[in-house]
């Protein structure tokens, strides 16, 4: 028992390392005066150079704008679309179309994103002959691509926290006269507010972060901050973008530990309140 | 069940999302059908239309020159099966690394193990792209891994990792291991303890009861995160074009050059036919998994 549990420890220890090694190596090497970027010179390191070169870089930073803009109109759009995708699919019991819906909503999270991609441009290049819409590929295209691939995770976020609450609130206050959208607004919303949120995140992170779909459907134009690092990576490292995956990471290392910290303390404070109240009914 | 009486309202939330997948996900696969049956053409849109007109009279044009071309040249059936072995080994390299990571996770302390869980899905929440990227400095001729060695004097020529079938590998299960791990975890996690302990009383070794009690029960997570791994690593762009070798493509990079190099629609869509193919028991597999999880009440 003991020599197992030891074995499967040190290959979480192992395995963490691994998740993290390459990742601490970049932030080190984005402080690297060399334009060598992995040999560590010295003489004239720690520098801010590349920070510097970074933030006068226009097209990244033209980029990243870009990219900020599509993410947030995308994972709003997913957040309302796989809502309520996630509900029909908790709540609804069987309905027409339901296989229909749910495999659509589930196989976009393993499909390659070149199928994705691909089959998303030939769509819109059908549209753009047959309605003369959307003209051309860029943003539009771009953030109903988005769109459409994270709708997909939001509702299984929704769907999963769904049908970890039975329906018996939802049912109570339906006895009690409430309607429909009173019980959404009142009763069902609350419950799932946190998955609504985190759904937002992820679909935020994914849309930030695509660009094999993007590189589809997007026109000449129009840039993705993805786009931009790929095509400075492709042939090979350049050191300001270590500083940009250093700032990329800090800040998600930031708000995941704010998260943390802050479902924790709602956690307590429901504790508490649970405690209480049972106390009040002695 | 009571939430939405009101037939309409029910028949607005469902079909709306249906409608959106239905029109953004489904109808563009059977756009990619069509014009995987057509012939390349200068013109716009560069393929062949599917109905002609020959005297007056509509005519079905269905061009199979697509299909048997990647039939007959060597360079595409070398990629569909290079791309599923590369997926196998990676699936294989993640369940191997990933199933202790996430046994140890299930069974640490409840306080540790929402840390544990943190620090598995982080990365994930990072750039994919730019993770990719950092192997190209951890494994090029004077990256660090070669300058460690060198250092210690274990090797005294640098290795050529980068552009091999090895970075690749490294890259994947790099990249998806957290998928591997969670499944795992979220399976492992509800495992009874007391029916190992049960088997200790009886006298099974640790490996025994692993064997008999641990490995089979966890059989649903296993698949699961096998899938999640193996299904999107088969169509792999971003890790075997930064990181993989020149000479021997993987079937996404394939379609992708096909599409935007040569401008041949038609062959990559048929690139992307065959591939849905491959993949589709996989795909229907993953998809009655997840529905039997999520339809679990708990």
């Amino acid at each position: 028992m003991r020599s197992r549990g030891l074995f499967a420890r040190s290959a979480l220890v192992l395995g963490l390392v691994f998740l993290y090694v390459p990742i601490v190596s970049m932030m080190v090497f984005s402080f690297n005066h060399s334009r060598l970027v992995t040999v560590w010179d010295a003489a004239h390191s720690p520098t801010l150079k590349w920070y510097k070169a970074l933030f006068s870089n226009e097209q990244i930073l033209g980029a990243a704008f870009l990219s900020i803009r599509i993410a947030l109109m995308s994972a709003t759009a997913a957040v309302v679309l796989g809502t309520l995708a996630g509900m029909a699919l908790a709540r609804f019991g069987p309905f027409r179309g339901r296989l229909l819906l749910a495999g659509m909503t589930t196989a976009p999270i393993v499909m390659p994103e070149v199928i994705t991609g691909l089959s998303l441009l030939l769509l819109f290049v059908a549209m753009g002959q047959l309605i003369g819409w959307p003209r051309g590929a860029g943003a539009v295209t771009i953030t109903l691509a988005h769109i459409t691939f994270c709708m997909a995770y939001v509702t299984v976020v929704v769907q999963s926290r769904l049908a970890g609450f039975d329906e018996s609130l939802e049912e109570a206050a339906m006895d009690l006269g409430a309607r429909p959208v009173t019980v959404f607004g009142r009763v069902t919303l609350p419950l799932i507010l946190p998955a609504i949120a985190s759904g937002w995140l992820l679909a935020f992170t994914l849309s930030w972060d695509d660009l094999v779909i993007t590189q589809f459907v997007a026109g000449p134009g129009s840039s993705t901050l993805p786009m931009v690092i790929f095509s400075k990576v492709r042939f090979g490292v350049t050191p300001d973008v270590n500083a940009l995956a250093t700032i990329l990471v800090l800040i998600v290392a930031t708000g995941i530990a704010l998260s943390t910290v802050w479902m924790r303390y709602r956690e307590k404070r429901r504790e508490r309140d649970l405690q209480l109240a049972a106390a009040a009914n002695l | 069940m009571a939430l939405l009486t009101q037939a309409s309202g029910r028949r607005l939330v469902a079909g709306i999302p249906l409608l959106w997948l239905l029109l953004l996900f489904l109808i563009p696969f059977l756009i990619v059908f069509r014009i995987s049956f057509s012939e390349v053409r200068l013109a716009i849109p560069p393929y062949t239309p599917l109905i002609s007109w020959h005297q007056g009279m509509p005519t079905l044009d269905v061009h199979t020159s697509a299909y048997s071309f990647l039939f007959t040249d060597p360079l595409y059936v070398s990629s569909y099966l290079y791309s599923l072995k590369v997926a196998a080994v990676s699936t294989l390299c993640c369940l191997l690394i990933g199933y202790p990571m996430a046994y140890a996770i299930a069974r640490s302390r409840s306080a540790t193990r929402s840390v544990l869980l943190m620090l598995v899905v982080l990365p994930f929440w990072t750039s994919f792209l730019l993770r990719v990227y950092a192997w190209i400095g951890l494994l090029k001729n004077n990256g660090v891994i070669n300058n460690v060695l060198l250092y210690l004097g274990v090797i005294h020529q640098p290795l050529t990792l980068l552009q091999t079938d090895f970075a690749v590998y490294v890259g994947i299960v790099y990249s998806y291991l957290p998928f591997m791990i969670l499944p795992l975890y979220t399976n492992l996690e509800k495992h009874d303890p007391t029916l190992l302990e049960a088997a200790a009383d009886l006298g099974a070794r640790p490996l025994r009861a692993f064997l008999a009690i641990t490995l089979p029960q966890s059989a649903a997570g296993i698949l699961a995160g096998s899938l999640l791994v193996f299904i999107p690593a088969v169509g792999e762009y971003v890790i075997p074009t930064l990181l993989g070798r020149t000479d021997q493509l993987m079937i996404g990079r394939v379609l992708s050059d096909e599409f935007f190099e040569n401008r041949d629609w038609p062959v990559a869509s048929a690139v992307a036919i065959v591939v849905l193919l491959l993949l589709v028991v996989p795909i229907i597999l993953f998809q009655r998994l997840q529905r039997r999880e999520l339809e679990a009440q708990p």
